[in-house]
């Protein structure tokens, strides 16, 4: 057998399990809120076209709108000032190689039930180090939170000096691209950067340095917790939106039984 | 007594930065002359030449002799308060947003009554000191403050919004290259700015102030180069929500005039530099800088331009460079014009020759960088248009400001040739 | 210095006062032409024969009353512009007295009016004078209320009057208030509500100050004579007086110009302050109608509040003050507000005054005071006014 064939074989009987990471696409899900002065994410929406009925007498289908950064998201390099020149940076033209691949899971839940604002530091990346071995190259690199068990209000954890949330550190993000260059970074949270992101230097430091290398982010994912640290594959294709800086989609894992 | 000023919470993202509002502007001709002597941080009043006798309000004509040669002058800024109110309403939005308002009227030791600000650290009925400060306006208005100084006096809301005091804010120097940039960026931390960000160009090469700056703590390198739109525009898209004051301290200059040179390339850096980095980084941060001037303690203030005393008149050894400094400079004067609706401030700090590398073959007095830090810190505390730094920029301010032409006529001497 | 001509021969008539209005969407136009078109009515005088006219008001931009004879049709050969706010009603009737006297009008029309639109009072604050724009706005845009909050903390330390002093004033002006049907405040007032209410600019609070409106008042100055030959109810003229810019050389107004001429004021109506029926003083705040009473002759300097603690100053009381209600309790309708007291006083002195009556009011004293120019007003007036003809 091919591999192809012994991964189908796999999939069929179940050695190879398939991991939905997706939240799914409802209008009451949270998304991020920015300043009122600055133009808004927005949420998800599906208006019915027809169902069976004088619109549509054998066909029922939906018209639906939502931001590129709406639900369970892809963000390309584009989506940032500092990955604005990027080669290859709107979902359009990223090569297709990029959205399968490799995928490490880096378990900060602890940390996160004990701290809103907990930081994943190059320090806490080398103790996972220590004990699953260096992240190889070329590897998505997955936060877990276990941030996607809330719902609702504590999600987006507002408070009045904004929302309170895991992420990295400047440094911490730096090590992944620099010392490891991972190809993307994904987090529970609504966005790879933590809540209170907007007051690091520089402010936004997921964001600024992943694009800024032309790396890719997810965000709102769900599952982490049935990934293993290491050896799983993902598979994360955004929509083929032309110029597109993200987009919604479907995130699956391939994890060995 | 003013309680100390604490460090203001991080911004609620959900709330909206508050519209600038701005007391009066609009002012008689002569009473300019009051925001003319409130920009250098002078308090003058009207003197008739005639009789002497001091006026307030300003006027064309003295209440005394009907004179008509009133001149403004410095005078004791000494008297004692009259009557005091708190405004608790007020039609004007700016006031109304800020009220309770402490105002009176205090009789000068020089003669006239004025109505004035008062300090709220200021007892009834006793000796008080004033200041001239510019508002957020940018018309010269009158504070009474204790004779005795409080302790946190500056802390007062009245007098700190006469004022672009450094104070809890986040301040963007431009240039880490330029020697003076260590020193500043220290200056300003110690008088209390919250983080300092310095933007470095060609970060790919060694430059003597790196190790000074990376020692600095809140002090922030991040990139920037002054000559890149590109580089100002990803700069301002990170950090222009959070710049509160701007340094421009970006600098290239070579000596020479015109005929020493014999092509425009290095005039070409001068320009880019000098007078079209300001026009970039105006045209980046700016808006966002307008946006933010009443958004709470740290609001986005002022503007600084570091600029050479030769903006005013051209020294031909470095000719130029002072043209481009020329251009600075009139830019600067449409800046203030432009950020004048939001209340944004524009200081220029006017520099005689610098104790560094391109000036080294001029003889001394040369400003070191101490005094350009002390120089910018006060002129921010007091709320400064026009700083003039070191005695060189004084002496060419007064010959200007005494005859313009005389002083073309002593820079461009053309030596004892044959 | 010799004492100047009096005004003898000469009548005041026809007071009209068209009901004022918080806000109007009409123009300060409209507002005097129906105050000139009231005392026309009441006196029977025609348009045409007004040969005089006289005009008080703060919203005609850009009009003044050059502009109004042709908006209204009149051709006087006597044209007066007054602007001089509370001051105004004195200086117009001054002057019209003396141009009957020498024959220059027939019949002068004097008027006072104003518009109150949402913004027009925020607006006239900031044109009204250059020395305010320049060094009075700035300083917290407290308008008067700030000007005269700083007068009567001076006038609180200096002489000892404490805010239920002002406060007894205030009350009996509502009082009177009260039997005014034109009044804008139509509740009763107690010194509770007047201590306890919203502070404005310390210590002047919501009670110390007028409510800017809408409306405008009219009387007609005429000889004797015209009048009698109408049998229209008049008032004569005892004395008048105007002063601009007296005292400049105090640091803060604690007196007005009226102590310049108060002596001759009494000298020329050949009475003294205990001859006076009713007392009309101008009270955009209370601490100003204080220095009038003192100014004028009441008390001592400093004795005011003395005064009003032992003094009943409503209508039916031992010393009548401001009758309709004055501007703090009937509105202040700009320049009107300086019309006020004059036209009540005309009611009074010829028995016309209705529900306001002072019994066998025969000598009225109307005082003015306007212009906050800068850190105080600069313009004071007063008149004597005594029966002519009653109704």
């Amino acid at each position: 057998m091919n591999s192809l064939e012994s991964l189908t074989s796999d999939i069929a009987t179940g050695a190879v399990r398939i991991v939905d990471l997706t939240h799914t696409l409802d209008p009451d899900f949270p998304v991020i809120i920015l300043p009122p002065e600055f133009g808004q994410c927005a949420r998800f929406r599906m208006e019915e076209v027809s169902a069976y009925d004088h619109r549509g007498p054998a066909w029922k289908w939906h018209n639906i709108s939502m931001s590129e950064h709406t639900g369970t998201h892809f963000d390309a390099p584009s989506h940032w000032i500092s990955g604005r020149d990027v080669p290859n940076g709107s979902v359009d033209e990223i090569p297709v190689e990029a959205f399968v691949g490799a995928l490490v899971v880096i378990d900060c839940s602890a940390g996160a039930a004990a701290d809103d604002d907990y930081e994943l530091t190059p320090d806490v990346i080398r103790a996972w180090e220590a004990e699953h071995g260096k992240i190889p190259e070329d590897s998505w690199v997955l936060m877990r939170t276990d941030w996607s068990k809330r719902s609702g209000e504590p999600y987006l954890n507002m408070r009045e000096d904004g929302p309170h949330s895991p992420g990295p550190t400047p440094d911490g993000i730096r090590f992944l691209i620099d010392e490891r260059n991972i190809r993307g970074f994904g987090t529970e949270t609504v966005g790879t950067d933590a809540g209170q992101g907007a007051h690091y230097v520089p402010p936004y430091p997921a964001h600024y340095f992943l694009h800024g290398a032309g790396k890719y982010g997810l965000q709102c994912l769900a599952n982490l917790d049935q990934l293993p640290p290491t050896g799983a594959i993902l598979m994360a294709a955004p929509l083929k939106i032309k110029n597109g800086t993200g987009s919604p989609l479907r995130v699956l894992a391939m994890v060995n039984r | 007594m003013t309680d100390e000023l604490p460090l203001p919470p991080r911004k609620d993202p959900q709330k909206r930065t508050t519209s600038p509002t701005r007391p009066p502007e609009a002012r008689s001709r002569a009473s300019l002359g009051l925001s003319a002597a409130a920009a250098e941080g002078r308090f003058a009043l009207q003197v008739c030449a005639d009789c002497n006798a001091v006026q307030y309000p300003p006027r064309d004509a003295c209440s005394s002799c009907i004179g008509t040669d009133l001149l403004w002058q410095d005078i004791a800024a000494t008297g004692q308060l009259l009557a005091d109110t708190v405004i608790q309403t007020s039609t004007k939005l700016y006031f109304r947003e800020r009220a309770p308002w402490r105002m009176g009227s205090v009789k000068l030791d020089a003669g006239p009554v004025v109505l004035c600000h008062i300090h709220n650290d200021c007892e009834k009925n006793s000796a008080v000191t004033m200041l001239n400060r510019l508002d957020a306006s940018g018309q010269g208005v009158l504070l009474a403050i204790p004779t005795i100084r409080t302790t946190h006096m500056e802390d007062d809301p009245q007098l700190r919004a006469l004022s672009a005091d450094p104070r809890h804010r986040r301040i963007l120097i431009t240039d880490a290259w330029n020697p003076n940039t260590p020193t500043v960026a220290n200056a300003l931390i110690e008088a209390g700015a919250s983080t300092v960000f310095i933007g470095e160009s060609e970060s790919w090469r060694p430059h003597p102030n790196r190790d000074a700056l990376a020692a600095i703590d809140k002090v922030e390198v991040l990139p920037l180069d002054v000559t890149d739109t590109a580089s100002v525009k990803k700069l301002a898209g990170e950090i222009g929500g959070k710049t509160d004051i701007l340094i421009n301290n970006a600098r290239f200059m070579r000596p020479g005039g015109v005929l020493d040179r014999g092509d425009t390339g290095f005039a070409k850096e001068e320009m880019e530099v000098n007078y079209l980095g300001m026009m970039r980084l105006a045209q980046a941060f700016g808006p966002g800088m307008c946006a933010r001037t009443t958004d709470g303690v740290n609001s986005a203030v002022a503007w600084v331009n570091i600029l050479s005393v030769n903006a005013l008149s051209n020294t031909p050894d470095y000719g130029c460079f002072s043209a481009s400094n020329a251009a600075a400079y009139s830019l600067s004067q449409s800046l203030r014009g432009e950020f004048r609706g939001a209340g944004l401030r524009v200081m220029n700090i006017f520099v005689g020759p610098t104790d560094d590398a391109w000036y080294q073959p001029l003889p001394p007095p040369k400003v070191l960088p101490p005094a350009i830090a002390r120089s910018l810190v006060d002129g921010l505390q007091r709320g400064l248009e026009d700083v003039w730094c070191g005695d060189i920029a004084k002496d060419v301010r007064d010959r200007w400001r005494r005859d313009p032409k005389v002083l073309e006529r002593e820079m461009t001497n053309g030596g004892d040739g044959a | 210095m010799k004492q100047r001509l009096n005004y003898e021969g000469v009548a005041i008539a026809a007071p009209f006062t068209m009901p004022y209005q918080r806000y109007s969407i009409d123009t300060a136009h409209w507002w005097i032409a129906k105050a000139l078109r009231g005392s026309l009515d009441a006196a029977g005088v025609a348009p045409t024969e007004i040969d005089g006219f006289s005009v008080a008001s703060f919203t005609l931009a850009p009009d003044t009353a050059v502009g109004l004879t042709q908006h209204l049709g009149l051709c006087p050969r006597w044209l007066d512009n007054i602007p001089m706010g509370g001051a105004s009603a004195s200086v117009a009737l001054r002057r019209a007295a003396r141009a009957i006297q020498a024959g220059d009008a027939n019949i002068v029309a004097c008027v006072a009016g104003d518009t109150n639109q949402i913004d027009s009072f925020r607006n006239m604050l900031s044109s009204f004078s250059r020395f305010a724009m320049d060094a009075s706005y700035p300083y917290g845009y407290g308008g008067p209320n700030a000007n005269f909050a700083l007068l009567t903390d001076r006038y609180m330390q200096t002489y000892g009057a404490t805010r239920e002093d002002f406060g007894r004033l205030c009350v009996a002006q509502r009082d009177n208030a009260l039997r005014n049907p034109n009044a804008l405040m139509k509740k009763p007032l107690t010194l509770d509500d007047y201590i306890n209410a919203r502070p404005i600019a310390d210590p002047i609070a919501l009670f110390d100050c007028v409510m800017p409106c809408a409306g405008s008042e009219c009387f007609l100055v005429m000889s004797e004579e015209q009048a009698q030959r109408r049998n229209v109810a008049y008032a004569t003229i005892g004395s008048a007086i105007e002063r601009h810019n007296a005292h400049a050389e105090d640091d803060i107004q604690l007196r007005g110009g009226w102590t310049m001429d108060v002596d001759e004021l009494y000298a020329m109506a050949e009475c003294a302050p205990t001859d006076i029926d009713l007392l009309q003083t101008y009270d955009d705040y209370p601490v100003i109608s204080m220095m009038q009473i003192e100014d004028l002759g009441f008390c001592a300097k400093g004795e005011a509040p003395e005064f009003v603690r032992s003094h009943d100053l409503t209508i039916n009381g031992d010393f009548p003050h401001n009758t309709s209600g004055g501007q703090l309790s009937a509105g202040q309708a700009g320049a009107a507000g300086g019309f006020i007291g004059m036209v009540e006083a005309i009611r009074q002195v010829t028995g016309t005054a209705g529900a306001t009556q002072v019994k066998d009011a025969a000598t009225a004293l109307v005082s003015g005071f306007g212009m906050i120019n800068y850190d105080r007003g600069v313009c004071s007036s007063a008149s004597i006014l005594k029966t002519g003809a009653r109704a």
